[in-house]
């Protein structure tokens, strides 16, 4: 890299004095509160606007130079990887479940990451926030698209890569976990967005996500994912700060604004925990070389990171979020509940699963001594003896879902590991049903929002969810097949790894790699 | 609490009744045994008798356990929202009251999958 | 007293830049991860400009970091001459 430093221009402070203010004018023939209609009602008080500060004081003209270079980087290794084919460096073609779940499940979060930036921007009175806004909604758009282009070059060998962002994430029934996430986030005002998206998710949790994801990625000889993931991720570094910068500044404008703060810290620290569930299955199961366990992973990013954090914000009168002590549990429990849903339903899935083996699950007995070989390894060694019969299980009816975090009712009770957790709410004479305290807690704080929810069961139920012309009536109807065909989803796409033509292609291919034959 | 917005914020409820072509909603669980690793989703007519769902329903989707031949329905027990219920079998499930979104539990103890709950 | 951190890629960039943040922070402990290095220091970590502009002989922009960087902690100052990360409390 060779990027002159030139002594003579102004100063960073300096730069950033003049580019982030007084770039804006009083209002003369609309109100201020016409042209700036959500900056007050959701409670928060802001006094002066200019207390608002990027640490980084990045200006526009370093943002273009150094985005440049990210891509500049970026192609270059998507090239080098295009044309030395790149996807048969990869450990096992079992990995890139992994990859496909990222791709279907995270990268249409980064577009709607990015309307949701740009809308905050369009709402913040203040010029820093706007100006920081910009920036991350333009990164998060570079996100979505970096990520759909990187992991085209896999769509050329193999299944389940060619309908995430256009069709499934509306569909697809886990994949309305990370949508109504987002959904939730930016149907709320500009500032619980960012508290939802900028602290919540990027500060507390996206660490979690993108950095053993992305080292996994390495580890597992994925040039691709690791070159996008890394070229994101350092844009993430900002977001975070952004998130952290957004908190502080809410937090000292106004006393009034610390209970409304903690309460949406509440409740997006809980929401953004059981999205990121999904995440432990893709640590501890889905990368045939691993880095570290999801509890691992978890006790760094989270409960060490995080609870820095929360010690630093205990000045405002900040406390750190109850359900910290249901994640506690959790955290030993998580990764083997949701690997065992998905085993048992990637019939109805665009990605493959597989049931862990011998020496798999030694490694997960040593990560997990309190829980593995307790409750979990019988689980897989009954699924095992069925698939070793020729009978591969897979439920034949749908799952109940919970209203909030909308993934299968799947989570256990704090105290018995053994027992569903079941809770359950009313409103205008409905019941209403959540998978935890969390869940239920923000349920009833905001029924009006939650009773909308899209449920893709309930939905199917109701017959909203088949190609258009589909007659239910129908002699022999499958409203599962019929499901699938609307999700985009083929019959290779789905089920076991073994016996897959993923499976076949990659030995085939690596075979035709390493031989002249 | 209501949602805090710029306007009166009412919107129906997605999953109401009517919307289910004459049928009803009803969640069931079979405790200890996460082989089905949540409670089942049911669309079935309010009419339906409870044996039928027992029979058809049920079997369907549990059948493929093998404990669930060994269940001896006189001793089983049922919660329904939490609470202790006596279903009939004789009944459908409007004349004993599961409504619509109910969630029935499925109590069978001495069967638990030999102990791994699965 | 919480642990601060900062991460960026392995590569040629940053081998300078991470030998300058350990030389400066003598109690800052390396992490090395599959594609991926981290440093992490107890309560504050601090990154001089002229540090890495010694080893690497050029004028560097500590802006420049933004490439390479992956994720940090802690509260961030950033100015012309060093970037600090710490925790207030």
């Amino acid at each position: 890299m060779d990027m002159k430093a030139n002594k003579k221009k102004l100063g960073l402070k300096e730069k950033y004095a003049h580019m982030t203010r007084g770039l804006d004018w009083e209002t003369t023939y609309q109100p201020k509160d016409k042209v700036f209609p959500q900056a007050t009602f959701e409670g928060i008080k802001v006094h002066d606007w200019d207390k608002w500060e990027d640490p980084f004081r990045l200006t526009m003209d370093a943002y273009w130079k150094y985005q440049a270079e990210k891509e500049r980087k970026l192609y270059a290794v998507l090239d080098a990887f295009a044309q030395n084919n790149g996807h048969l460096g990869i450990t096992d073609a079992r990995y890139l479940s992994a990859v496909k779940l990222f791709l279907t499940g995270i990268s249409p979060l980064e577009y709607m990451a990015h309307r949701g930036f740009a809308a905050a921007g369009r709402n913040f009175p203040g010029v820093g926030p706007r100006v920081a806004c910009l920036m991350q909604s333009i990164d998060e758009v570079r996100h979505a698209q970096t990520q759909i282009h990187a992991l085209s070059n896999y769509n050329k060998f193999y299944e389940g890569f060619h309908a995430g962002a256009s069709h499934q994430i509306e569909r697809l029934w886990y994949l309305s976990v990370p949508k109504s996430f987002f959904d939730d986030a930016f149907s709320a005002g500009p500032f619980e967005w960012m508290i939802a998206i900028g602290f919540s998710f990027e500060y507390v949790l996206t660490n979690l996500l993108f950095v053993p994801f992305m080292s996994g990625a390495a580890y597992n000889g994925d040039m691709a994912t690791v070159t996008f993931g890394f070229s994101a991720q350092s844009d993430e570094a900002r977001h975070m700060t952004l998130g952290l910068e957004c908190i502080k500044f809410m937090l000292e404008q106004d006393p009034d604004n610390l209970p409304i703060v903690q309460k949406w810290i509440d409740k997006w620290a809980w929401r953004g925990i059981r999205v990121l569930s999904l995440v432990s299955t893709m640590m501890d199961y889905m990368l045939p070389k691993r880095v570290m366990s999801w509890k691992e992973a978890w006790e760094i990013y989270f409960e060490q990171n995080g609870g820095a954090l929360f010690n630093d914000l205990a000045k405002y009168g900040i406390k750190v979020p109850d359900c910290i002590a249901q994640c506690t549990v959790d955290k030993e429990h998580q990764s083997h509940q949701l690997w065992l849903t998905l085993c048992t339903h990637s019939h109805a899935m665009g990605l493959h699963t597989w049931l862990p083996d011998a020496e798999e699950m030694d490694w997960l007995s040593a990560k997990y001594p309190n829980t593995f070989d307790k409750y979990y390894r019988p689980r897989f060694d009954e699924l095992r003896e069925r698939a070793d019969k020729g009978e591969r299980f897979f439920a034949n009816t749908l799952p109940m879902l919970c209203q909030v975090c909308q993934i299968p009712m799947l989570f256990t009770e704090p105290d018995d590991p053994t027992k569903i957790c079941y809770r359950e709410s009313e409103f205008q004479g409905e019941k209403y049903h959540t998978c935890s305290d969390g869940c239920k807690h923000i349920f009833d704080d905001e029924p009006e929002k939650y009773i909308q929810a899209w449920l893709p069961v309930y939905q199917l139920y109701q017959g909203n969810c088949w190609p258009e012309g589909t007659d239910p009536t129908a002699e022999g109807f499958n409203p599962v097949a019929k499901y699938l065909e609307w999700c985009h989803i083929d019959a290779k796409d789905t089920g076991d790894y073994e016996g897959s033509s993923d499976q076949a292609n990659f030995a085939a291919w690596r075979g035709a790699a390493t031989q002249n034959t | 609490m209501a949602v805090t917005a710029l306007y009166d914020y009412q919107y129906p409820a997605a999953d109401t009744q009517d919307k289910f072509h004459g049928n009803q909603l009803l969640f069931v669980g079979w405790d200890d045994h996460f082989l089905f690793v949540a409670p089942l989703a049911f669309s079935v007519s309010p009419n339906t008798k409870f044996s039928d769902l027992v029979e058809k329903n049920l079997t369907f989707a549990y059948g493929r356990h093998a404990d669930w031949a060994k269940v001896d329905f006189s001793k089983a027990v049922w919660l329904k929202s939490g609470q202790p219920f006596q279903p009939d079998f004789n009944k459908t499930l409007a004349e004993q009251g599961i409504k619509h979104k109910d969630a029935l539990r499925l109590q069978t103890p001495g069967l638990n999958g030999n102990g791994t709950c699965f | 007293m919480s642990t601060v951190f900062i991460a960026f890629q392995t590569n040629e960039d940053t081998r300078p830049i991470v030998e300058s943040i350990l030389a400066d922070n003598p109690h800052a402990v390396l992490d090395e991860q599959p594609a991926m290095v981290k440093i992490n220091a107890e309560g504050s970590l601090v990154i001089k400009r002229e540090s890495i502009e010694e080893r690497i002989g050029r004028d560097f922009d500590l802006q420049e970091l933004q490439v390479n960087l992956i994720t940090l902690s802690g509260y961030l100052d950033e100015d012309d001459d060093q970037l600090t990360l710490a925790w207030k409390n």
